[in-house]
């Protein structure tokens, strides 16, 4: 028989383990999957995890993977403070939108014109709209004690049909032949996120999303704030105690979230998309929950993890590329590196027995 | 007399602790026998093991002359077998009947049951009325419940765990005239309790376990309620140091204090004012339920209050937070010590974060100093006695008293001027709250003003100077304690709560 018992103190060797043990176990069951599925395991796994680092046109690929790490690190770790209070926003795909759209919407009101302020101000506006956006369930729940799950997450919907309004409506590129979709911001000098070292696919968003992991952790493990937010999550009545303003609380964990978010979709959309399509948007806020909790809600577990859910993408693109796997076996391989996490999560707070214990 | 219940080398083990270690006693039909002991020292355990909830590893049991093995509670019922919990199993929405016909094994028809719970219960002189709702009635009458639906059964044995923690002195009372009816009759009564002078004036027998084993079976009328505490405790007790103290001028003032129900069962605070001067400890008593968690809330801020309600030496408090409190003087200490006092997952360091920003000097610009943090938290383990591998250690890793020291200990040593406390010594073992109250007692003599919120008696007396009663939201005006007896309190806590002693 095999019993759990609650360890007193949480394992500090467990929290830092079972992410790896984690990644191991989705190897073996993934490889499982795809052995199944009709291809050769060990090759699969190789063209994930391998490949892309260190394959053939690794040179290439490695620069994707910083292009597809940044917004999933920045979204991740605005996330994560809402997360440790136990605020759950699931809409950042949304705000990312919003962000998105705010900044594009300056620049193509701008156009041609050129200016230093230009993309500064696109910084300012993209991280106000994904704000403004999180405002919406943040303010309904202190008012109404709405779920901020459930209306965060509709938002993004309503968020893709506004993309959806604006790529065939009032921001198609007027020059465009009538084909859907905006100018194209790489055109557009001011306007564009360059790359700022040739070939490494690190832009303005990675610059970022790197301060965003510091900031994070000196606000969540240094400042007085950050502990007044993990007590909150920990336990509510003890946070009021302490002086924590619930409905505070709640603006700061989605206002966070929802202008990291923002901040992402302007990265992106003055980057590597350079402009606004109805299919811009292609699910970095909602992996960003995943990444955010295979880092342990921490700031650097969370670069980490970006970088490896990163990679899963680009090697998951090789893999059905050259080795024909569905995408939807990809997606499952996905899910299960953030289910695995969770189950060896209890390794942290519980200790494994074999055998009887006296009853 | 032959015995009625006979326990011999009763042993039972859990992972880490052995709860009863060879236990042995017995009973005799019709004695009121009291089950002493300090929290954990293996009373409950025994009475689930006589109640068929628990098995025992070891050891034999006889009930009545025959080998009694229940192997569950229907079982030790059959046999004759009843029990009270400490924690009432009632609904709240259904009525007396409904709720006794819910524990039988064969209810008979509503009409008959509900004449059978009327009799009885006049006649044992604990009136009920089979018609009302649980929900309705006061602490004390949903134990009548709880108890007729045990004389029902007609028990040869009935165990009562704690029964008096919920009532106020004339309850008391009432319960006992009943107990000492029921034990004339002929019923045992196995009485688990750690209140002395309940067990000297009612029970004739008494063993009393420590670290579950029985260190002594004894007549408890023969002793003094200090030597069975020695026993209890198996250590001579420290009694409390209560120093000569100076008044000082009013530094708290509550005025017209009203607050709407924290929760849809619990009660509203109505009109409440007290004036609390330096060097005073008010002892405020009550029933659990009737506001102290309201009040303290109140008062820490974590629920400010109307204009003009609290005030802290002449400034109006009533519309700041915690922390707005806290940086003037006035600290807090809640009852639950588990998610509000501490956090159970973060360290005793961090604990101490928790409270102490304001008065301790923890952060720098928002930062926070890990080390001032860890010197402050090792200096209220110390100053404390509080038992733990470090201050890096889990709140939830530590027992109920070590980490009550540590949460009272991490107000006191911020030097408030006022400091609140509810239930300072709940669950708490007999050491760890002589140590408290004594740190409450030192604190008042440097000076400072203490509200001490209970619902033990004994400790407000102890260390109070003045008691007021909070029953249903109201505070009755102060009396020095001094001169106090124990029928005025229990007048002042609302008497029998409406409640009356058919006469018998």
């Amino acid at each position: 028989m095999i019993t759990l018992v609650r360890r007193p103190t949480p394992s500090q060797f467990w929290s830092y383990a079972t992410p790896l043990l984690a990644v191991i176990a989705t190897m073996i069951a993934g490889g499982i999957l795809f052995a199944i599925l009709g291809k050769h395991p060990v090759e699969a796994i190789r063209v994930i995890f391998w490949d892309p680092l260190f394959g053939g046109n690794a040179s290439y690929f490695r620069g994707q993977l910083l292009v597809k790490a940044g917004p999933l690190i920045l979204i991740a770790c605005g996330l994560a403070v809402g997360f440790r209070a136990g605020i759950w926003n699931i809409g950042a795909e949304g705000q990312y939108i919003m962000g998105a759209l705010f900044s594009a919407w300056l620049a193509l009101k701008m156009y041609p014109a050129e200016s230093h302020w230009l993309f500064p101000a696109m910084i300012v506006l993209g991280a106000l709209g994904g704000f403004l956006w999180a405002m919406i369930p943040a303010v309904l729940k202190v008012l109404f004690g709405t779920s901020e799950i459930l209306v965060s997450l509709m938002l993004v919907y309503v968020a893709e049909n506004l993309l959806a309004y604006m790529a065939f409506g009032p921001l198609k590129n007027p020059e465009g032949f009538g084909f859907p979709g905006s100018r194209n911001l790489q055109d557009y000098p001011s306007a564009f996120n360059h790359e700022l070292i040739e070939g490494t696919g690190m832009h303005w968003g990675v610059v970022a999303a790197l301060i965003a992991v510091i900031f994070s952790y000196g606000l969540m493990h240094r400042h007085i704030t950050g502990f007044r937010i993990r007590v909150a999550g920990e336990a509510p009545r003890a946070a009021r105690f302490a002086g924590v303003i619930p409905a505070r609380l709640v603006m700061l964990g989605l206002g966070m979230g929802g202008a990291f978010a923002g901040l992402a979709g302007m990265f992106e959309v003055s980057g590597p998309s350079g402009q606004i399509t109805d299919s811009f948007n292609v699910g970095y806020g909602f992996t960003a929950i995943i990444v955010a909790f295979l880092g342990r809600l921490h700031p650097i577990g969370i670069l980490l993890a970006g970088l490896l859910m990163a990679l899963t993408y680009i090697g998951g693109d090789m893999a059905q590329l050259m080795l024909g796997l569905p995408s939807a076996a990809i997606q499952v391989f996905q899910g299960m590196l953030l289910f695995f996490l969770l189950a060896f999560d209890v390794l942290t707070n519980f200790r494994i027995r074999f055998g009887r214990v006296a009853a | 007399m032959t015995e009625l219940l006979k326990i011999e080398g009763l042993t039972k083990a859990y992972p880490g602790v052995v709860a009863n270690d060879g236990v042995g006693f017995s009973v005799r039909p019709g004695e009121v026998h009291a089950l002493l002991g300090e929290n954990g020292a293996g009373k409950s355990t025994l009475v689930k093991m006589i109640y068929g909830l628990v098995k025992p590893d070891s050891g034999t049991m006889h009930f009545a002359g025959q080998s009694f093995a229940p192997a569950d509670p229907r079982a030790a019922r059959a046999a004759g077998v009843a029990m009270v919990f400490q924690h009432f199993s009632l609904f709240e929405a259904l009525n007396v009947a409904e709720n006794v016909a819910l524990g039988m094994e064969n209810p008979p028809p509503m009409r008959q049951l509900a004449k059978r719970i009327r009799e009885i219960s006049t006649a044992y002189g604990l009136p009920l009325d089979p018609a009302r709702l649980v929900g309705d009635l006061s602490a004390g009458e949903r134990q009548r419940v709880e108890i007729v639906r045990c004389l029902l059964q007609d028990p040869k044995l009935l165990i009562m765990d704690e029964p008096t923690s919920v009532l106020t002195p004339q309850e008391v009372e009432i319960l006992f005239h009943t107990l000492r009816k029921l034990s004339a009759e002929g019923t045992a009564i196995l009485y688990i309790s750690h209140k002395l002078e309940e067990i000297r004036t009612l029970c004739e027998g008494a063993t009393i376990l420590r670290a579950g084993k029985v260190v002594a079976s004894c007549n408890p009328r023969e002793k003094t309620a200090r030597e069975l505490a020695e026993l209890m405790v198996g250590a001579e007790l420290k009694v409390t140091d209560r120093a000569e103290r100076k008044l000082g001028d009013v530094v708290l003032k509550v005025s017209g204090l009203s607050l709407a129900p924290l929760s849809q069962f619990g009660p509203s605070l109505k009109d409440l004012s007290l004036e609390l001067r330096a060097g005073e400890v008010l002892g405020i008593g009550g029933v659990a339920g009737n506001g102290q968690e309201e009040l303290l809330a109140t008062l820490s801020g974590e629920r400010p209050s109307a204009p003009g309600t609290v005030s802290l030496m002449g400034e109006d408090i009533s519309g700041l937070g915690p922390n707005g409190r806290r940086a003037k003087g006035l600290l807090a200490a809640p009852e639950e010590r588990l998610g509000h006092a501490a956090v159970p997952a973060m360290s005793l360091t961090e604990n101490a974060i928790l409270t102490g920003t304001m008065r301790k000097p923890l952060t720098r610009n928002g930062f926070v100093d890990q080390g001032a943090a860890k010197t402050f938290a090792d200096e209220i383990i110390q100053a404390f006695d509080v038992r733990t591998p470090g201050s890096h250690v889990a709140a939830r890793a530590l027992s109920g008293g070590n980490l009550q020291k540590y949460v009272i200990g991490r107000e006191v040593l911020q030097n408030p001027a006022v400091l609140v406390v509810n239930q300072p010594t709940w669950g708490v073992d007999a050491a760890a709250a002589a140590s408290i109250r004594q740190a409450l007692l030192d604190l008042a003599a440097k000076g400072a003003a203490v509200i001490a919120i209970s619902q033990d008696l004994d400790e407000l007396m102890e260390i109070s100077d003045r008691f007021s009663a909070l029953n249903e939201g109201r505070l009755s005006a102060s009396r020095p304690t001094q001169g106090l007896t124990i029928e005025e309190i229990g007048m002042m806590l609302g008497g029998a709560h409406g409640m009356q002693e058919a006469a018998v």
